[in-house]
């Protein structure tokens, strides 16, 4: 496997050494450096905070897992300095194809317009991810990224948490103010604060396999109800780089995984869906797909981000980027209550909202799993209905369900200020930032989400035309368009995309969705929906 | 109330026939393939989520009744 370094040793800390001070003491403490606690950590280092993150191998796991990474998760990617890394690495696509049996019943666009610095997804395998997030981490001394320390046991107090920390030379204890378990859909820190993980299993099986080959197929993606080469059940094909295609297959409730899981087993069917047998395996894996969330993301000082509060099945791709949205929906919220700048209930923000998030997310791949793998006879009679008006029907091609790709979630949040204007469009409060072209200067070319990103990712206000000047609360940066000091909107989309007139403006919190929007901006409705935003009323 | 429940065709029979005729030669399974299509289609056409909500209420209101009745015959 072609990859960048993967294997990490273990290196014993001074942290271990104290027995007669008394455990150290952190602030922040992320356990499981998987791309969700790795991003988390860089986000909040970026932000001034010193951050221990724990992880129980010595090395980034194996097999692709996660490949599809969605635009909002290469934006903020962008912000923790890795995205130009990621985009290069990864295969860019937008198309995603449907076909039932032989013949293809429609086609798809995820972003099918210009102005955008980000494309709608990359396929790119979680372990060049973890290796790229990984050297990231290493530029950033506040982070200190600890192998092969597994947490065993977990102790509350009333304002911090004590951990205890296996390492290949014995145990020692830390204690931290806040502990991030991003330990996965397995979460050994989901267990230790006795909370359950409740859901749906369904009961099909999905069989995962990843070749490499050398083939002409588009980077698209491609899905198939009932294939010839599959009859009956569903299939679907993904590029990843190095040639290498992700492949997965329905398989039936009562397949054997031991037997289905064997590399001969496999490579027939395999080779039924391609036409020959010209491919090496790369990694194989058979799944039971599960939907599931913890009730509550935070408990006492141990707050849950990523499959340890919430598991999703794959179709959507909505795991590991709504993992990456709690990242950046946490970090900032927990760099100002441990600034002192927000009290800790700020924090109950993230949990109301991210929890939102997971609800949609649950809702949307359940769907898609239960539209291919129907429960009941009368369930794949109205599929087969669908399938079949498909082929002559608008309507009917929308209702197909092959997957509802990752969208960033819109909250209905405390922390938003409700519209007090008319609009007839733009981002409301609560919705994620869109990005457009603009320019400081004639002939450059940038992107919005590239200036909200060089202002730090702080509070923004967002203002259009030759607006009357506002004195801005502390902290908050200034990011005009048009005007005359402002940046140039060349082809006119970043008013467009805001419903600007003369003087609209949009006050952007740090992860960079809108808080608050105004056609007539004062200082006060500002300082308001800011102090609002961050948790202070 | 957005479902509208009053009678909207001129001929109400005509509809009912029309709807009738089009099972008439089918089997149990094709009529059950068919009705599932006609669901999907008029869904559709009405557009509204609210409706449809409204008329599957109504429709799932006659299980329940089903099922009274025959608890009261037992």
């Amino acid at each position: 496997m072609a990859q960048a370094k993967s294997q990490f040793g273990y290196r014993r800390h001074p942290d271990q050494d104290r027995s007669a001070q008394g455990p150290a003491a952190h602030p922040v403490v992320i356990v499981g450096a998987g791309p969700v606690g790795l991003s988390l950590a860089i986000d909040l280092a970026q932000r001034g905070q010193r951050v221990v993150l724990l992880d129980d191998a010595d090395r980034i796991g194996e097999g692709s897992r996660a490949i599809c990474f969605s635009k909002r998760s290469l934006e903020y990617w962008d912000r923790l300095g890795v995205g130009d890394r990621m985009v290069e690495k990864g295969v860019v696509w937008s198309v995603g194809r449907i076909f039932h049996g032989e013949s293809q019943l429609y086609q798809f666009n995820l972003l099918p317009e210009d102005g955008h610095k980000r494309p709608a997804f990359i396929n790119l395998q979680q372990y060049y991810a973890e290796a790229y997030l990984v050297d990231r981490v290493s530029d950033l001394p506040d982070i200190d990224l600890r192998w092969r320390n597994k947490v065993t046991a977990l102790e509350q107090r009333n304002d911090s948490a004590l951990l205890t920390i296996e390492t290949p030379e014995g145990a020692y204890r830390l204690n931290a103010q806040y502990v991030i378990a991003c330990d996965g859909a397995r979460s050994s820190l989901r267990q230790m604060v006795g909370a359950e993980f409740a859901g749906q299993v369904f009961e099909d099986q999905f069989l995962i396999a990843d070749v490499k080959m050398t083939a002409e197929f588009p980077t698209e993606r491609w899905f198939w109800f009932d294939p010839p080469f599959h009859a009956g059940r569903s299939a679907l094909l993904h590029r990843q780089p190095d040639d290498v295609w992700r492949i997965d297959l329905q398989l039936n409730r009562y397949a054997d995984p031991v037997v289905e899981r064997k590399p001969e087993n496999v490579r027939p069917r395999i080779a039924r869906m391609l036409g020959h047998d010209k491919f090496e395996f790369e990694w194989i894996s058979l799944y039971k797909f599960q939907c599931r969330r913890m009730d509550r993301f935070i408990h006492g000082r141990v707050i849950f981000a990523g499959d340890s509060a919430h598991q999703v099945s794959p179709f959507g791709a909505r795991g590991a980027n709504s993992g990456l949205e709690d990242a950046e929906n946490l970090s900032w919220k927990l760099d100002r209550v441990l600034r002192g700048k927000s009290p800790a209930s700020l924090l109950e923000s993230y949990h109301i909202e991210r929890s939102m998030a997971a609800d949609e997310n649950i809702r949307e791949s359940t769907r898609s799993t239960d539209f291919m793998a129907p429960n009941s006879h009368q369930e794949a009679r109205l599929r087969k209905a669908v399938l079949s008006l498909a082929k002559e029907t608008e309507f009917g091609k929308r209702m197909v369900n092959g997957g509802r790709l990752s969208v960033p979630c819109s909250y209905d949040s405390p922390l938003s200020s409700r519209d007090a204007d008319a609009w007839s469009g733009g981002p409301p409060p609560g919705c994620s930032m869109l990005d457009a072209p603009v320019a400081a200067r004639e002939g450059e070319q940038a992107y919005l989400t590239d200036v909200f990103r060089q202002g730090g990712t702080h509070f923004a206000l967002l203002s259009f035309g030759n607006g009357a000047p506002i004195e801005l609360p502390d902290g908050v940066k200034d990011i005009r368009i048009g005007g005359e000091a402002g940046l140039a909107d060349p082809a006119g989309l970043a008013a467009k995309r805001y419903d600007a007139q003369p003087a609209t403006a949009y006050l952007l919190r740090p992860d960079g969705y809108v808080a608050a929007r105004f056609r007539h901006p004062t200082g006060a409705m500002i300082a308001a929906a800011l102090s609002r935003a961050q948790g202070l009323n | 109330m957005a479902l509208s429940t009053s009678s909207n065709f001129v001929r109400p029979d005509d509809a009912f026939r029309a709807i009738v005729e089009a099972h008439r030669g089918l089997t149990e399974e094709q009529s059950a393939d068919f009705d599932a299509a006609l669901v999907l289609i008029l869904a559709n056409h009405i557009g509204d989520i609210d409706v449809l909500r409204e008329a599957i209420g109504l429709a799932r209101r006659r299980m329940i009744d089903g099922q009274q009745q025959q608890q009261q015959q037992q």
